[in-house]
């Protein structure tokens, strides 16, 4: 077949315009959309409803917009999580994981008790966030290691550890921390809640029923922590050169060994960060299922945000407002199947990032 | 506890790990890591048990869940080998995809009861004493198909021309490009036939192993089993399908340890209290990074590791 014309990638040689890589995430996210509702209309569904209803039940009010902000919030702190690994081409797919461990040490605090509990409410939430960034911390130290040490794919422990974790937490909630025989620990006590604007309703009126916590605020601090550490210090430094060129890397004398383990349990830290937030500031109580898959999302937002720490909080906003619309929509899986098409887009349309696309006419062969 | 059981389902679990694995094994040996075994095989699952529900053929439902799942391998081709994507990245879009697709048209499955894949018991080979009753007796026919299929691929890959192809182009694509072979095509090529094989692994627990479509709980974390059972098999489908039935057999151990009352002459612990049971069921999680950790210092020693192209997009004309 003799087209009259040729399709040509033609390799970008300048810096691309800022607003390109915007772009096409913006657009790949829209063709997403569009894809979905194209499976959602196969599967006999209304797109067209369905995306009414999303738009309803994310940001059509404060209170529901408020829900949207509350799921961003782990989401924000666990694309932190992954955007500082992949920084580095460390693959911490564990997010998930150290989101339950951080929740389990940081709840902790409140059962065993660490601190007594009529301790002010700030000690308790201060040793309820150390406790959760260690958690998440050591989560991360583990698959660190075996990496620095003995070369042990990162992916795979990540993974492995997720499903560790998450059974480790099944364990003390359903044995020896059970609510009487519920898979959930009792309540914790008010002073181990993280505030919430709802709290403050006999003052201002308008805040009755808003879930928004103070998680949020954590989220917008770590962001600026990872943005000044690349940024502006030494050590992020070091791990944008290790993560772009290894051997350069080696060469100019970094102690690579040494910054795979930090890294990793930063990622941990980060996650681990916001496991303490969603026990102390949403359910309260450490249970079963406490995290609707936030580690896995956190992967797709840090790409999507492509590793910058402000932009992470825009999309953790359209993803929380995923999670939000996906408890409610049917068929279950509809949320996760977005995520997925976006991710697909988002890294297709890179392509665009790396290479000019020319359309060029073909001259007739003439005999 | 009789042994003889706990192996046959051993053997038997052991069969969907085996597809996964040896497949992502020649995906990964043609340089292309595909790590979204777990969403592959959640539609083979789903594809496999709704396609036999309404057409009443079994076997149908096991052609169309390699096909779903091939698709779904050559998304990932499309995006790893002409779009240069991060395979890594690409994999796990893969994962939440093919999970959001199952969990989307698997609507409705659950509880549902097609046609299942037969079970055979081989005359002859069958009546052996112990062997017979736990390797040929009363299993399902992808159990006999596995068999025949860890022989087929060590011939492949090692003595014929194609698998000296497949593995040229995961060491050093370039060479093989001079010598004529298309790596683009190739890679192509095995990208789907490692991800047919994800989908026969899904189509292997819905339509035979553990009939029934039990939404993420189906697969439960077994792609994952298997991206990590190839590094630990060295891209060797020989030690691949040893680890496969390995891990098999432990899964099914472990549901069967919690039965008796008395074990090996001491008061069951997990008979007491089943939460015991959770520490139990991490085993084959923390089994698979401490196999990771021993292959990895073998690797080291032996200097033998992955396809030295694995995860290289190439670039013809880039040299």
């Amino acid at each position: 077949m003799n087209l009259p014309f040729d399709v040509r990638f033609e390799r970008r040689s300048e810096d691309n315009p800022w607003w390109l890589p915007v772009a096409t995430a913006l657009g790949s996210v829209v063709v997403a959309f569009v894809i979905s509702g194209i499976i959602l209309k196969l599967t006999g569904g209304q797109p067209l409803v369905v995306g009414k209803f999303f738009w309803q039940a994310t940001f059509g009010s404060w209170p529901t917009f408020s829900d949207t902000i509350v799921k961003a919030t782990p989401l924000i702190l666990v694309g932190l999580a992954c955007a500082v690994a992949f920084k580095m081409k460390l693959w911490n797919i564990g997010a998930e994981g150290q989101f339950y461990m951080g929740a389990f040490f940081a709840s902790l605090v409140v059962l065993v008790p660490i601190v007594p509990m009529d301790s002010p409410k700030v000690v308790i939430l201060g040793s309820m966030m150390i406790m959760g960034m260690i958690g998440g911390a050591l989560w991360g130290f583990f698959p660190g290691f075996l990496k620095a040490k003995f070369n042990v794919n990162e992916i795979i422990t990540t993974l492995m550890l997720n499903y560790v974790a998450i059974l480790w937490n099944n364990f003390w909630i359903f044995d020896k921390w059970s609510d009487a025989g519920f898979q959930m620990t009792p309540m914790f006590d008010k002073k181990a809640w993280l505030p919430r604007l709802a709290d403050y309703a006999h003052q201002y009126k308008a805040f009755s029923g808003i879930t928004l916590h103070l998680g949020v605020l954590i989220g917008f601090v770590a962001a600026i922590v990872v943005w000044w550490i690349f940024q502006r210090s030494r050590w992020g430094y070091e791990i944008k050169l290790i993560g772009d060129n290894p051997e350069a890397a080696r060469y100019a004398g970094l102690n690579i060994t040494r910054n795979i383990v930090l890294v990793m349990m930063f990622s941990g830290a980060l996650a681990g960060l916001a496991g303490m937030s969603e026990v102390s500031g949403v359910v309260h109580r450490l249970q079963e299922r406490i995290s609707p898959g936030y580690g896995f999302t956190g992967i797709i937002v840090a790409w999507l945000a492509k590793l910058n720490p402000f932009a992470v909080i825009v999309v953790s906003i359209l993803f929380g407002a995923l999670i939000v619309a996906g408890r409610e929509i049917q068929p279950s899986g509809l949320a996760q199947l977005l995520q997925g098409i976006i991710l697909f887009m988002v890294i297709s349309s890179d392509v665009l990032l790396r290479y000019k696309i020319r359309i060029v006419r073909v001259k007739p062969l003439t005999a | 506890m009789n042994l003889e059981i706990i192996l046959h389902a051993g053997i038997a679990t052991g069969t969907i790990l085996l597809f996964a694995t040896i497949g992502e094994l020649i995906t990964e040996r043609s340089g292309i890591i595909n790590l979204g075994v777990e969403g592959m095989m959640l539609v083979g699952a789903m594809t496999g048990f709704s396609v036999s529900l309404a057409t009443g053929n079994p076997w149908l439902g096991v052609l169309m869940a390699m096909l779903a799942a091939g698709m779904l391998g050559l998304a990932h081709g499309l995006v790893t080998i002409h779009l240069q994507a991060d395979q890594v990245v690409s994999g796990l879009a893969l994962t939440f995809l093919g999970t959001g697709l199952a969990l989307v048209f698997g609507e409705g499955l659950t509880g549902k009861n097609p046609p299942l894949v037969p079970n055979w018991s081989l005359p002859g080979l069958a009546h052996i004493p112990f062997i017979g009753p736990t390797f040929f007796a009363n299993h399902s026919v992808l159990v006999y198909i596995g068999y025949i299929f860890i022989p087929a691929v060590w011939f492949f890959i090692y003595k014929t021309r194609p698998g000296m192809h497949l593995r040229a182009i995961g060491e050093k694509p370039e060479a093989a490009d001079t010598l004529g072979v298309n790596v683009y095509r190739l890679r192509y090529l095995y990208t789907f036939v490692g991800a047919c094989l994800a989908g026969l692994s899904g189509a292997t627990i819905s339509l035979a192993v553990s009939p029934g479509w039990y939404s993420a709980q189906t697969t439960s974390g077994q792609g994952w089993i298997a991206v990590g059972l190839v590094i630990f098999a060295q891209w060797n489908p020989l030690r691949a399908a040893f680890g496969a039935y390995l891990f098999g057999a432990l899964r099914r151990g472990i549901l069967d340890l919690q039965g008796p009352a008395v074990l090996l002459g001491f008061t069951n612990p997990l008979y007491i209290n089943s939460n015991w049971s959770f520490f139990l069921k991490m085993a084959p999680y923390l089994l698979v990074i401490l196999a990771l950790v021993v292959g990895s210092r073998a690797a080291i020693k032996k200097h033998i590791g992955s396809p030295a192209a694995l995860g290289v997009p190439y670039i013809r004309g880039d040299r």
